[in-house]
């Protein structure tokens, strides 16, 4: 790998783009789903850190887009257009959403990893982008980062080792 | 958050007695259980921002294991009890009496013993807050995890999530001189219990 390669940090809650070169990269995804765009013709992607499934239970003030399966996926699809990238060459790939803790019998919060995948999952497909790499589920954590010179999606969790997506 | 509209210096000192007592209590028991002095950090108490919280256990994709607890009754929330793997094992040592191994896996033994050192601890914890506030306030039995703090943590936060991108937590760190035991507790109520924590205390309600 280049030294000092670039890379853009993707916190909790949050989404950014990339373009052209580097990584873009986001850590600990437990039951959150880190979504990632990519136009390989363009090389230009985004990737968001989403934590919950729908906006509809927000109560905060200023509303974060990047939080939630329902508006996070349109922004990065409108900022990945944007920057170039044509909504027919648009791929998606996905990760996280894991239920970190089970425990029997609990409610639908205790759910919240797998609603996030469908949430997201039901948002790509109504923008019409083909999914076409995902690593959801299972009990364990995971970071992962692309790279915007190829769109692979490399995913590292502490059980499962490494994998490339 | 609104809650802090008011007397907010006040109501943070309350919650930072809040985690002297239950973090103390879990202290004692802990060193009650393995017949040595614990020492404990004042307790912070600090709203957030998602992305600091992991950065108190040293960064979201550092490794740790953590006993989880839901709170239920009167002021729910969720709690943590976090340390290295390397702290567990020596926890377990000296506990347990176990033989435990170097290997980085744990026993189902180990695990077992682990869960029941976190009852423990979450209950003497829980309890004095309880006793201390007149809330009803249980643990649910424990879930363990050894992953990224960031993935297990961000668990404690969704309840948060819906209302901002910073959520309140009251920590501890206790230590065991030599053994270097240490151990981290974090008590997140959910945003809609510090209502019932600062009512059942006696704070006077915000002025709207």
């Amino acid at each position: 790998m280049i030294d000092q390669q670039r890379i853009i940090k993707v916190g909790m809650a949050e989404l950014d783009v990339i373009e052209k070169e580097g990584l873009i990269r986001t850590t600990g995804l437990g039951s959150c789903v880190g979504v990632t765009l990519y136009d390989p013709h363009v090389k230009v992607g985004a990737l968001a850190h989403v934590m919950l499934p729908s906006s509809e239970i927000a109560r905060e003030g200023a509303l974060n887009i990047a939080k939630y399966a329902d508006t996070a996926v349109p922004a990065i699809y409108q900022k990945v257009i944007s920057l170039g990238a044509s909504p027919k060459r648009l791929v998606a790939k996905m990760a996280g959403g894991s239920q970190m803790f089970s425990f029997a019998g609990k409610g639908d919060a205790l759910r919240i990893g797998p609603r996030n995948v469908e949430s997201c999952k039901a948002r790509l497909n109504e923008l019409g982008v083909p999914i076409i790499g995902e690593d959801t589920g299972g009990n364990y954590g995971r970071t992962i980062e692309m790279d915007c010179e190829t769109g692979i999606l490399f995913i590292r969790s502490v059980q499962m080792g490494k994998k490339e997506l | 958050m609104d809650l802090f509209k008011d007397y907010a210096e006040f109501k943070m000192d309350i919650l930072k007695e809040i985690g002297n007592i239950g973090a103390g209590n879990a202290a004692t028991a802990l060193s009650c259980l393995l017949d040595k002095p614990i020492d404990m950090a004042v307790p912070k108490v600090q709203m957030l921002p998602f992305e600091a919280i992991a950065e108190r256990v040293g960064g979201a994709e550092k490794i740790v294991l953590a006993i989880f607890f839901r709170v239920e009754g009167d002021a729910p929330g969720n709690l943590f009890f976090i340390l290295s793997p390397e702290a567990a094992k020596k926890l377990l040592r000296r506990f347990a009496y176990l033989t435990v191994d170097d290997e980085e896996e744990f026993t189902e033994m180990e695990w077992s013993a682990l869960s029941e050192i976190g009852n423990i601890l979450a209950g003497s914890y829980l309890s004095s807050l309880a006793d201390f506030t007149r809330l009803s306030l249980s643990p649910t039995v424990p879930a363990l995890a050894i992953d990224m703090a960031g993935a297990i943590l961000s668990y404690g936060l969704l309840q948060f999530g819906e209302m901002g991108d910073d959520a309140l937590l009251i920590d501890t760190t206790f230590i065991e001189g030599q053994q270097e035991v240490e151990g981290q507790f974090f008590l997140i109520p959910d945003p809609e219990s510090f209502d019932q924590i600062f009512t059942a205390l006696g704070v006077p309600k915000n002025h709207d």
